[in-house]
């Protein structure tokens, strides 16, 4: 490698570190794919509109204290399709992205809202479904849905039905769990097999003309987090890997800690099903969504303690030590490959779109 | 995954590695052009490069199927995309293909109708879905995906669909590989050869590399030990002072290549008689039209398609990389003003683009990986 050649990266990466700016003109989809684009979005106008301390950090979940008590505050929306999909629907999507988005944070999670906007013409009996599925996830959880809203739009207008919910949770841990916490040397968990939610339902969409028999993963993992938080004061930071997956969240890591993040690919814990679809499709496992996965950053001696309190619980029993942190090439994360080669992992840019040959 | 892993393994991979170390005589380089950009694409995601020796360097070749496309072309798609009553169809890598007026991305912002297929026959079942509608299929790619787009039109003619319309943009390889070797500022060794162009045209067409120019080209397949194993077949002939065609990738492709695929192609379309390519001018007798029997099916003669040629951007270098006269790197523009997110040139845009396989997975410090890992 050439001086030359390694002055054009640090200029790219000085230029990755800038405060981006939002040149388009209109919202496309790739705003909304969870790469680039949609942090540009968040970053440069809504951030920059709406700032404060507490949503400076873009967490997944806002922590503040109120009277001495440590409160948790989020809030998604969810717009998948199909609405049912293998493994589950977007109720029981809704309940648990939400919860997942407190126990992130180390909060127990206590109540929810929910706002439904509903397309003219939608089935009464879809719209049951949905509402029983909320519950039953709602029970699972723990937590209850405590407000709520509903707005009917005009045929054509909506996908069916959009939700959006909101939740609180109390945090009861001494406990920040943060990305600026993750230090040089630290280990790398995830706590199962990537990319079930996002291929099955990709599949479910059904124009592909793939057969896959697969669950999207949809679970409630404040239960695991409780048990991982109980095992080890080690826990620098946790994130559930939805929409853009762990590539996504691991250059999120990167930059925030300004530290170098190394995966290895032949620990990576992938479905034969999922790698085969992905194979096909031409997209990589490591962008797609997960609804019950999370990924645990710890302590080099919390390591082993935080295996083992992830692997001995259901929700957890494909975990992995997928990587490490470290001080070289910071901001970067770098794939060892199976093949036995090295590989930059970055954001992801607009949706994964499939290449053709 | 079995019939993936196989093609994967570290063990022989670091083997063939070896292997190719001791052919490297002291003091030479060797560059290696990889054709196509599967290939490309193979290296950079698996770290091929890691594991060849500092002396052998692969150069980045012209086979991107959107990376070719002019920008006219691509305003001229938009142009259709944004009639009233069209369906526009395309495969996703050229929905954030820019042209001069924006890409389709940003056109279905605007309201154009771009659904994004794997396959024409998917552009083909929403023709026969929506028959109130005209759907366009923006047909793109090398022999590779010319025979899908020739049996779609032969399917619709056969089902008498009137509502479905081809915009030809396909190319041939064999034009674009006679393109790089007249360029005067190349010196290449060999050729890593495209494979899955050659599942169709064969090997016979590359003859002419070996014979009149003297440079060895190994057709490969598209797992990482495929690419590696044709590296070290290019090597050997080298070492030999051999230049021959070879065929690493036989388990698929046959010296004849595909009949039945060829004939498709014969039947419904044809050379004409020039063509642009992004960065590379105009080449003639490079590209395909739809035959005369298939003008009811032609989008260029059905609507009034602007065909307004469109120069590239002053700093985009996307001619000189596609040739692989620079690195991705050497561009003046390479992760400043162009990024994968902010596209000049299309080498920016598809994950098969040198330069995007360069930015998104090529772009950490070797020299410090090889101390810390």
């Amino acid at each position: 490698m050439t001086g030359r050649e390694q002055e054009v990266l640090e200029t790219i990466e000085r230029r990755r570190r800038r405060k981006p700016r939002l040149t388009d003109e209109l919202i496309t989809l790739a705003h909304g794919a969870g790469g680039k684009s949609s942090h540009v979005l968040v970053e440069a106008l809504f951030l920059e509109e709406l700032g404060n301390p507490l949503l400076a950090p873009l967490a997944d979940a806002a922590v503040f204290s109120q009277n001495g008590t440590r409160l948790a505050l989020t809030t998604d929306s969810y717009v998948v399709k199909p609405l049912f999909f293998p493994g589950g629907d977007i109720g029981e999507l809704a309940v648990n992205g939400t919860v997942n988005d407190l126990a992130m944070m180390g909060a127990r999670p206590l109540y929810l809202t929910a706002g439904f906007i509903i397309e003219e013409g939608f089935p009464t009996a879809g719209l049951r479904r949905i509402a029983v599925s909320m519950g039953a996830a709602a029970r699972a959880a723990g937590v209850a849905i405590v407000a709520g809203d509903t707005k009917v739009v005009e045929r054509d207008k909506g996908d069916g039905v959009y939700i959006n919910t909101a939740g609180v949770g109390v945090l009861e841990r001494e406990l920040e769990l943060s990305p600026s916490r993750v230090r040089p040397g630290d280990k790398i968990l995830v706590s199962g097999t990537l990319g079930d939610h996002g291929v099955a339902v990709m599949v479910a969409r059904g124009n592909l003309e793939l057969e896959v028999d697969l669950d999207s993963d949809t679970a409630a993992l404040a239960e695991l987090v409780d048990g991982l938080l109980n095992a080890t004061d080690g826990v620098r930071c946790l994130r559930d890997l939805t929409r853009g997956g762990l590539g996504t969240v691991l250059n999120e890591i990167a930059l925030v800690a300004d530290v170098g993040i190394v995966i290895d690919e032949a620990r990576l814990p992938v479905r034969p099903e999922v790698n085969g679809a992905c194979e096909i499709l031409g997209i990589d496992p490591l962008y797609v969504a997960n609804e019950g996965k999370l990924m645990a950053v710890v302590a080099p001696n919390a390591a082993a303690a935080a295996f083992a309190a992830l692997a001995s619980h259901e929700l957890g029993i494909n975990t992995e030590v997928v990587g490490h942190v470290r001080e070289e090439q910071p901001g970067l994360v770098v794939l060892e490959t199976a093949f036995g080669g090295r590989r930059v992992v970055d954001m992801l840019v607009g949706d994964p779109l499939p290449r053709i040959c | 995954m079995r019939f993936v892993d196989e093609y994967r393994s570290p063990d022989v991979a670091r083997r063939l590695a070896e292997q190719i170390a001791g052919l490297v005589e002291p003091g030479r380089d060797y560059k290696l052009m990889e054709v196509c950009g599967g290939h490309t694409h193979t290296i950079y995601k698996h770290g091929v490069e890691n594991l060849l020796p500092p002396a052998v360097d692969l150069i980045h070749g012209p086979g991107c199927p959107v990376c070719v496309i002019p920008m006219g072309r691509v305003d001229d798609a938009i142009a259709l995309a944004e009639r009233p009553n069209v369906i526009f169809t395309t495969f996703g890598d050229m929905m954030r293909v820019p042209g001069g007026n924006g890409s389709l991305l940003e056109a279905k912002a605007r309201g154009a109708d771009v659904r994004m297929v794997y396959s024409p026959l998917d552009a083909l079942r929403i023709a026969r879905e929506h028959p109130e509608s005209e759907v366009v299929f923006f047909a793109i790619g090398f022999e590779t995906t010319t025979p899908s787009t020739a049996l779609t039109l032969l399917r619709a003619r056969a089902e008498g669909i009137r509502n479905f319309f081809v915009f030809a943009n396909h190319v041939t390889i064999i034009p674009a590989i006679r393109a790089i070797l007249a360029s005067p500022d190349l010196r290449l060794d060999g050729f890593i050869g495209p494979g899955h162009v050659s599942t169709v045209i064969g090997t016979v067409p590359y003859r002419f590399i070996a014979r009149d120019h003297g440079k060895p080209l190994v057709v490969a397949g598209f797992e990482p030990l495929d690419v590696l194993q044709a590296a070290f077949m290019v090597m050997v002939q080298l070492a030999e002072g051999r230049s021959e065609v070879e065929n690493q990738y036989s388990r698929v492709v046959r010296e004849g290549g595909n009949a039945r695929a060829l004939e498709a192609i014969a039947e419904t379309m044809e050379l004409r008689t020039t063509f642009e390519w992004r960065g590379l001018g105009f080449i003639s007798q490079s590209a395909l039209k739809l035959r005369d029997e298939f003008a009811d099916w032609d989008a260029e003669l059905r609507y009034d398609v602007p065909g307004v040629r469109v120069a590239d951007p002053k700093a985009c270098q996307c001619g000189e990389v596609l040739k692989g006269v620079i690195k991705p790197w050497e561009c003046k523009v390479f992760g400043t003003a162009c990024t994968p997110e902010k596209p000049i040139g299309t080498c920016m845009v598809s994950s098969e683009g040198a330069c995007a396989a360069y930015y998104n997975y090529g772009r950490f410090s070797r020299r410090l990986e090889t101390v810390t890992t």
